[in-house]
């Protein structure tokens, strides 16, 4: 049934994915919040497959693949450019102009799923998806140097049904960059101040009490949880090799099915677990 | 910045001092509360004439003046009749009878209930030739004059009476009885004005049957039908509420309410313990059947009636906007709504069309319709309760489910929405969720005019409560807001209802509590519901739908309102609901706002049941009424009414907490009675949420138990040096001595203290002021005696222990209070010096030397900067009457203020006003507050 997510037992059900190939034009145009080493991108690519290969082999969604478009560098994180929550998608206007044109796409890919689209058209608005964590059973929206009040109050006018709540995001690009739904009811948390001081403000702003699964590295709490049918709990968490003590953590979370993924090289490009695809649960009959 | 003054003025007046003639000359006198020599007489039913003069001021400023001080307390059950001939010059009789009304309604009030307005006639005759005799030399005195002289006037046989309270109260009920008939053709004209006490609900089998006045009342019931009956006029809110649930056959009805509307967007609740009557005013007996208490969890009623209704309240909220959902939602809970009451789909049966006799949202559309019918085919085999079940479940995870929206304004003047829901207290900034409070942390709730204050318990890592206030359109709006708070904290976190406060001395604002079941309680209740289920129809969403397409919510019968053409000017057909601000409960039109009338008959009702038909008359002034509680049997004299004129473009003064906290401790009083405590108009009000047992909170709990223990100490350091003085002067004698047994004790105490003081007089020496700091120390602690100049006061500084003072910081935005966070210095530097103007202290020494209490009595008045407030105790000691009067000036204010000039303002009014009294005794207690004045 569709009522509001069919309520918190169907957190994470996902039947589609919509991700996008990288241009080669990431290495150098990406935008970036902070100097630093240079792509490889051979082996972003590489990451990259391996992320779409177990989103589409090993857990059996519908992986919709978007082709890259060089003249937009960042367009791999299409997270940004829509949000998607049960049947209906708001495509976003990114924050950064550079990236407005990946809406395009990204719209064209949602209406093929049917979904009830609802454009930001207002030109004061702007909103990354990468600030919106939905939990499931409301929305935060982090206001960041990407996302502003009116994006906000947009995403609220679509989503109706769901409390929308704001939290200001100063030291990071994303409200995501150091937080994520790591199941139902549960955000895994970095362990910066920051991100703490975030958690304190969601925990404020909601009439339901969630568990938090802190994390030594606000990088590697960004993860991807899915409720797979066959699979259960599933997350998509960074590698060992990445961010060791955060691992370990994870590794405590005995009845999820954990997938270490490794991305280190658009991690160079504030790129995140999360931010590589647009998630969709696409209810066959309606 | 505070200070505040508390200056107390001896007064001795012989008889001759007392003439009623006299007192004429003296314009300016104010609490002059001359006693009679002949009072010597005591023990009977000898009147004291204790005149109070008129100030010469022009007839409007009287009225005004007049009006103001009804406010005050007391007046406000002089009926409005009474009121209403303010402005002419009265017959004798008829005053002195009006004056009878104040004293019994005192009197009536210490025994817990509301004297109807025939208390003058038994009263009258009752004094007989006794008041004849007052009636020659009071004949010119202004009506003003009439509380303060009643008041001031409590003859020893009223005392007897006074004792016994209740029984006086009794008696007069009856004997009112037998007088109503006459008093009604009396005045007749008036009759209709007439608001009744609480009491004679009560005492209806008395009555004769002829009283009994009926009216008829027409309640707008959840599936669109109209409920009728007739009422007795003076009916509690209650009554109706039982008839209306008898009728639906409600039992679980502890979630539900009936509600009365200002205007569109002015929705009251109607308290059930209070008579309708007096709540309504003006406005039409015209009622909406509502959900009150959205349950957080519908599948734990125990009667699928009461789901059902809570259903048809919860479509009207959605097909009217004012619980937004999206689209899917829409269509599925309308899916739901069409299984409960079609039954299964039937394509036989169901045409194309049959779904859009229906309304699922504000603005339906077509393909809403067809996902409607869609869904409607996938419920099959659903009862009509199972699909009121699954409504229910899928709605209360709405957002907005249970939230009851008000229009506020944050600090910076920023449009804000505050919702109250079962949880706490939500602000929205344009739909979004910009902070949360939480019942648990929330420490107190108030309201002064159109503020509206909650204070907050100290996040982590802070040390400082912080107090947030929100603009609220006016004081209606901020005292609706702070009850349904209050109702809300209540029903669903305390296990029972709280007691409503005591009556306290000098209380400012409104005792109102939720008296209703808890939710724990109706739980409880309804586990024990044992009879089979009812029948009913759902029959009604297409009514309802359709009466929904226009008009306001709640009045959905358009015919209704054609029944109250006064209430309402144009049709409310095409008007439209305010669904833009999705979540926004605001009706923006159609309903009795629109043409006007409507809205200003509930002022002009105001200013009649308020005083008099003066209709320049300011809503501000009708705020004054709840700057004392009416219980103390408040007095007004003319100097105060003088100032009150003043106080009617009071500037906002923040210091209610602290005279309400000192006010309880130091000045008790039992005549508290909850019932009458209601004024749509009390400026402020005072809430704070313990927190007592509710399963899920027990760790909340603890915190809350250290809270309050913090907060207690907090109080205490505030009380203290308030209150200190006030003990050292004995002058804090509670009101109700007045009207109790105990009240002789005090007067012998009282006694005491002023042959204490004939002694002392002069033997004082001026002291250094370092010294002098010091003993007042000693005295504030130990009560030292102390003796001083009668006229030159001396001057006593004293440092007090520091206090330290809540935070006062305004952040209505949790998102910018992490921000903010970083720029909190706490401010603990907060300053309190009492410089004491010392004069005659008494000790025991002296004792023995009885007196009889006659009267006590408080005024309080405010203006821009100051609140003095006057506490008049009179007693007859061995022959000698005696009068004492206590003022207590807070002047509060910015530090632009002066304090030292207002200060000597106020003592040279004070002696202005009473020149023939001395002043002996100034304590002022200064308190810096750095961090208050960022509030205003």
């Amino acid at each position: 049934m569709a009522g509001l997510g069919g309520g918190p037992a169907a957190f994470g059900r996902c039947t589609h994915a919509v991700v996008r190939a990288l241009p080669e034009s990431l290495c150098r145009q990406a935008l970036r919040s902070a100097p630093g080493p240079d792509v490889d991108f051979a082996r972003a690519e590489r990451e990259h497959q391996l992320y779409v290969g177990v989103l589409k082999s090993k857990l059996g969604l519908q992986v919709l693949e978007l082709p890259a478009d060089e003249s937009l560098p960042d367009c791999v994180f299409v997270e940004d450019a829509a949000v998607v929550c049960e049947e209906t998608a708001l495509l976003t206007r990114p924050g950064a102009p550079s990236r407005r044109k990946e809406v395009e796409a990204m719209k064209k890919v949602l209406e093929s799923l049917n979904l009830n689209i609802v454009e930001m058209v207002d030109e004061n608005a702007t909103l990354d998806g990468g600030d919106v964590l939905f939990t499931g059973r409301e929305f935060f929206v982090g206001l960041s140097k990407r996302t502003n009040q009116r994006g906000a109050e947009i995403l609220a006018d679509t989503f109706k049904d769901y409390a929308v709540s704001t939290v200001p995001v100063h030291d990071s690009l994303h409200l995501k960059s150091f937080c994520s739904m790591a199941g139902p009811n549960l955000i895994a948390i970095g362990s910066s101040e920051a991100a703490q001081k975030a958690l304190k403000t969601m925990q404020q702003m909601s009439d339901h009490r969630y568990d938090k699964l802190t994390v030594p590295d606000d990088a590697a709490a960004n993860c991807i949880y899915l409720n797979v049918p066959s699979k259960g709990h599933v997350l998509l968490h960074r590698a060992p090799e990445e961010y060791p003590e955060s691992a370990k953590v994870f590794e405590k979370l005995k009845d999820h099915m954990l997938i270490p993924i490794a991305n280190t090289e658009l991690e160079k490009v504030d790129g995140a677990l999360t931010c590589c695809s647009v998630l969709i649960n696409k209810s066959s009959e309606l | 910045m505070t200070t505040e003054v508390g200056a107390e003025t001896e007064v001795k007046k012989d008889a001759e001092q007392a003439g009623a003639g006299q007192a004429k000359d003296k314009p300016d006198e104010a609490s002059r509360t001359t006693e009679d020599e002949k009072s010597r007489k005591a023990s009977s039913e000898e009147p004291l004439d204790s005149s109070s003069v008129p100030v010469p001021t022009s007839p409007s400023s009287q009225k005004k003046a007049k009006d103001l001080s009804e406010s005050k307390g007391i007046s406000r059950f002089l009926p409005p009749w009474l009121k209403k001939q303010k402005s002419y010059t009265l017959a004798e009789p008829k005053e002195e009878a009006k004056k009878k009304t104040v004293r019994e309604d005192q009197v009536i009030e210490a025994g817990d209930c509301q004297l109807p307005e025939e208390a003058p006639q038994p009263e009258r005759s009752l004094k007989g030739a006794a008041t004849e005799k007052e009636h020659s030399a009071k004949a010119e005195e202004k009506e003003e004059k009439r509380s303060v002289s009643s008041a001031e006037t409590q003859p020893a046989k009223e005392d007897g009476k006074e004792i016994e309270v209740e029984k006086v109260a009794e008696e007069k009920e009856e004997k009112q009885v037998e007088k109503e008939e006459k008093q009604v053709e009396k005045e007749k004209r008036e009759t209709k004005e007439v608001q009744t006490g609480e009491i004679k609900a009560e005492s209806i089998p008395q009555k004769s049957p002829k009283k009994i006045k009926t009216v008829q009342c027409k309640v707008m019931l959840l599936d669109g039908t109209e409920y009728s009956c007739d009422l007795e006029k003076r009916a509690k809110g209650q009554v109706l509420f039982e008839k209306v649930c008898e009728h639906l056959n409600l039992l679980e009805k502890d979630y539900f309410g009936l509600v009365f509307y200002e205007s569109s967007d002015q929705k009251n609740w109607l308290d059930p313990s209070k008579e309708i009557k007096r709540q309504i005013r003006s406005l039409p007996w015209l009622f909406t059947f509502n959900v009150k208490f959205y349950p957080p969890d519908p599948s734990q009623l125990t009667e699928d009636i009461t789901r059902y209704f809570l259903c048809l309240q919860l479509r009207q909220d959605i097909a009217s906007g004012r619980l937004p959902c999206s689209f899917v939602t829409h269509a599925l809970l309308g899916s739901y709504t069409v299984q409960a009451e079609l039954g299964d789909y039937d394509p036989e049966e169901h045409r194309s069309d049959y779904i859009s006799e229906f309304q699922f949202a504000p603005n339906q559309t077509q393909e809403m319709e067809e996902k409607v019918v869609e869904l409607h085919k996938t419920h099959r085999g659903l009862s009509p309760a199972q699909a009121d079940s699954q409504f229910l479940e899928n709605a209360k995870r709405l957002s907005m489910y249970g939230v009851d929206l008000h229009h506020a304004k944050d600090s910076e003047g920023v449009d804000i929405m505050l919702g109250v829901c079962a949880n706490g207290l939500l602000i929205y900034k344009d739909r979004l969720r910009i902070n949360r409070f939480a019942w648990p942390k929330i420490l107190k709730i108030s309201y002064k005019r159109s503020n509206f204050y909650i204070k907050v318990r100290p996040a982590e890592l802070e040390q400082f409560e912080s107090t947030i206030g929100f603009k609220l359109p006016n004081h209606r709006a901020a005292k609706r807001l702070w009850k349904v708070c209050v109702e809300h904290h209540t029903f669903f976190r305390l296990l029972s209802p709280e007691q409503p406060p005591k009556a306290k001395f000098l209380t400012l604002g409104s005792k109102f509590r939720y008296s209703g079941r808890t939710q724990a309680q109706t739980r409880q209740a309804s586990n024990l519901i044992d009879r089979p289920a009812p029948h009913f129809e759902r029959t009604s969403s297409k009514r309802v739908s359709r009466s929904l397409d226009g008009a306001p919510i709640g009045i959905s019968d358009q015919s209704l309102l054609r029944d109250f053409p006064t209430a309402r000017g144009g049709p409310a057909g095409d008007k439209v609901l305010d669904i833009e601000g999705a979540g926004q409960a605001k009706l923006k039109e159609g309903s009795r706002e629109e043409n006007g009338s409507p809205v200003k008959t509930p002022q002009l009702e105001l200013i009649q049941d308020g005083k008099s038909s003066h209709e320049t008359l300011d809503i501000v002034e009708e705020k004054k009424q709840a700057e004392v509680g009416r219980e103390e049997g408040v007095v007004i004299d003319e100097t105060n009414k003088g100032k009150m004129q003043v106080a009617t473009d009071a500037g906002e003064t923040c210091k209610v907490e602290l005279l309400s906290k000192k006010d309880s401790s130091s000045l008790p009083s039992d005549s508290s009675s909850s019932s009458s405590s209601e004024s749509e108009d009390e400026e402020v009000g005072e809430y704070q949420p313990h927190h007592r047992a509710i399963e899920e909170v027990i760790r909340e709990e603890q915190e809350e138990e250290e809270d309050a223990n913090r907060k207690k100490e907090h109080q205490e350091k505030i009380k203290q040096p308030v209150e200190a003085p006030t003990e050292g002067s004995k002058l804090n004698v509670p009101v109700e001595h007045a009207a109790q047994v105990a009240a002789e004790a005090l007067a012998q105490e009282n006694a005491v203290t002023v042959a204490t003081e004939e002694k002392k007089v002069s033997e004082e020496v001026k002291q250094d002021v370092g010294e002098e700091k010091e003993e007042e120390q000693l005295r504030l602690n130990g009560d030292v005696s102390h003796v001083d100049i009668d006229v030159a006061p001396q001057i006593i500084c004293c440092s007090e222990p520091p206090v330290v003072k809540t935070e006062m910081v305004t952040i209505s935005d949790a998102s910018q209070r992490t921000e903010i966070s970083t720029k909190e210095v706490p401010i603990v530097q907060t300053e309190t010096k009492t410089i004491t103007y010392e004069s005659p202290q008494f000790d025991g020494s002296t004792g023995g030397n009885a007196g009889v209490l006659l009267s006590a009595q408080t005024i309080t008045s405010e203006s821009i900067s100051t609140t003095t407030t006057t506490h008049i105790t009179k007693m007859v000691k061995g022959g000698v009457s005696e009068t004492r009067i206590e003022k207590r000036i807070v002047i509060t204010g910015d530090a632009d203020i002066d304090h030292d000039e207002a200060l000597a303002q106020a003592i040279k009014e004070a002696k202005e006003q009473h020149p023939d009294m001395s002043v002996t005794r100034v304590v002022v207690h200064k308190e810096t507050e750095l961090a208050e004045e960022d509030e205003e």
